[in-house]
């Protein structure tokens, strides 16, 4: 998977998230059978289910927190669980609708997930620049990633610095938290600024020289495939 | 207040992006204008730098959102409005896609919420004004405070109204708004406290370094700047709510549509000998034929088989996928 062409995993992706979201809020079965495509990629892609879960962490409390409050408001009952005997469970229209908004939730993850694990972010970008996305904001993207590690490094030294001029204090004095954070962005935007320098001086112009990507006939039916299969569950199932 | 992709409908999703993607479009122009490339490595900082700050994220209960500071007041401020629009755009690509904060299709959403309130709103009604006639540590906290309390507002109150139009929650949309917009009025002043103090650091340390100090000292520039702002929004509101009530409205779907103009029914049936074949094989190896409880042929369409029918095949797909990739291994290792 991580040698397709990028355009057409992002555009899998995409595909998919919007067929997932655009299902109707009962229609549990059909969403169910939209796994297929994350059950693949972490499959045939060699991913780690773990981490896929962990980076439910910050959207599933608030999926959740929404979805939670569809059986209180929704209480028709939509089908019952053995009807007839002693143990018949009478489901209601919010608990489906509760059920599809956490796959939805879930899916739309996963399956960022897997562009992301199978797919560089200087891929990533050079698909978005192939959707004629403007350069500047695929730069600012590249830029973001990479001065990222950068933050974490001065900030690293200005919290060592400030531990051993101050010890044994609990965190940051209030007072000091905009001079620290303000040094902090300051240092960061020198260190910007001498690598804007050195980026000038090798010949950068504005443009990232990203090496072209030939298109294979697996390129081409990897998307075709997906896009086929979600029209097919959407429509025609 | 970084919505989720669940949390969107598409069409709402779509009309969102659209607006978004214009806005873009006006600050790529704008930043081209500018042609001033030694901003985009201070883009790029400013970028991680909001990017480090919004990973500051708790949960608001009920609400399907998330607290945080924003930084697009701050990225305005030493950015100015269209580089600060363009560069929030990243961050939230970039925390959606490494840390699934956000998501792919609720994009146009986020970015309107929190990179457009902040970044034209917040720079252009709000931080422009006040500093048309120099800086000051008092006004800078008063922008600050102002604009961030203010365009967190506006931006939680899109949240609310993007939740309710996209129709996932069942909560009313006075106990949304109720909840919404009072905690967000707690967490703006906050930001605005930490933003003012980070500008007025760079005030005193790099005054150069803040946008639009000083700039408007036309009193009919800024006036009109004002009034057509103020028009722009109305207009772009005006869009926002026809587009979306369109969408929302009771069409059948594309598929039904097309049918309904082609054969001018939305159901097809079918009859005839390969037909009752193929109803004869189906209903002999279906695992729950005709439906074995009440309510299944209910108007929402879901039904407890149907259910069990699509796990099946989910288990089914499971086995395949991992015989492709035994498949695989094996004939990868006889290669070898």
């Amino acid at each position: 998977m991580n040698r397709l062409h990028p355009v057409g995993k992002l555009l899998v992706c995409v595909f998919y998230i919007l067929v997932v979201t655009s299902f109707d809020k009962y229609a549990l079965d059909k969403l169910i059978l939209m796994a297929v495509f994350p059950i693949f990629g972490f499959v045939v892609g060699e991913l780690s289910i773990k981490e896929g879960l962990y980076r439910m962490r910050l959207i599933l409390p608030l999926v959740l927190f929404v979805g939670i409050f569809n059986p209180f408001f929704d209480r028709n009952v939509l089908f019952s669980i053995g009807e007839g005997t002693a143990h018949e469970i009478a489901v209601t229209g919010g608990v489906i609708s509760m059920l599809t908004l956490m796959l939805k939730g879930f899916y739309a993850v996963l399956s960022a997930y897997i562009l992301i694990a199978t797919t560089s972010i200087e891929e990533i970008c050079y698909g978005l620049r192939a959707i004629h996305v403007p350069k500047i904001i695929v730069i600012v993207i590249m830029l973001i990633y990479r001065y990222f590690g950068l933050m974490g490094n001065e900030a690293n030294r200005i919290m060592t610095a400030y531990m051993l001029r101050a010890p044994k204090q609990k965190g940051i004095h209030y007072r000091a938290w905009g001079s620290l954070v303000g040094q902090w962005l300051l240092r960061s935007m020198d260190r910007a600024s001498a690598v804007y320098e050195s980026m000038t001086l090798r010949g950068f112009n504005g443009d990232f020289r990203v090496k072209r990507k030939g298109v294979n006939p697996i390129d081409v039916l990897y998307p075709a495939a997906w896009i086929l299969m979600f029209v097919f569950i959407r429509y025609i199932y | 207040m970084h919505m989720a992709d669940a949390l969107v409908a598409p069409a709402v999703a779509g009309t969102m992006y659209i607006l978004s993607t214009a806005a873009a479009g006006v600050s790529v122009a704008e930043v081209r204008k500018e042609n001033n490339p030694e901003k985009i490595p201070v883009m790029g900082v400013m970028g991680a730098f909001v990017f480090a700050t919004q990973m500051l994220n708790f949960t608001i209960p009920g609400t399907g959102s998330s607290g945080h500071l924003c930084g697009g007041m701050m990225l305005s401020a030493l950015l100015g409005p269209w580089a600060g629009f363009l560069t929030m755009i990243g961050v939230l690509l970039v925390q959606g896609l490494l840390f699934a904060d956000g998501g792919l299709l609720a994009l146009g959403c986020n970015v309107w919420n929190m990179a457009f309130y902040g970044c034209f709103v917040g720079a252009l009604l709000i931080w422009k004004p006040i500093m048309k006639k120099g800086a000051s540590k008092a006004k800078i906290i008063l922008a600050s405070i102002l604009g961030c309390v203010l365009t967190l507002q506006l931006g939680a109150f899109s949240v609310t109204l993007e939740t309710l139009i996209s129709g996932i929650t069942e909560l009313p949309f006075s106990v949304f708004v109720a909840t919404m917009q009072p905690i967000h009025l707690a967490i703006g002043f906050v930001e605005g406290l930490i933003t003012a103090a980070v500008l007025c650091f760079v005030h005193e340390a790099r005054p150069s370094l803040l946008w639009g100090v000083g700039e408007a000292t036309d009193k009919n520039e800024g006036k009109l700047t004002f009034k057509n702002t103020i028009i722009v929004l109305a207009v772009v509101a005006a869009i926002c709510g026809g587009i979306v009530s369109l969408f929302a409205s009771a069409f059948p779907d594309g598929l039904e549509w097309s049918m309904e103009q082609v054969a001018g029914t939305a159901e097809l049936e079918a009859a005839g000998g390969a037909y009752d074949a193929a109803a004869g094989i189906q209903e002999a190896t279906s695992l729950l034929p005709d439906y074995a409880f009440k309510g299944s042929e209910s108007a929402v369409g879901t039904s407890f088989s149907g259910i069990v029918g699509a796990l099946v095949v989910v288990l089914i797909t499971v086995g395949a996928c991992y015989a492709f990739k035994f498949f695989k291994k094996n004939s990868e290792s006889k290669a070898a």
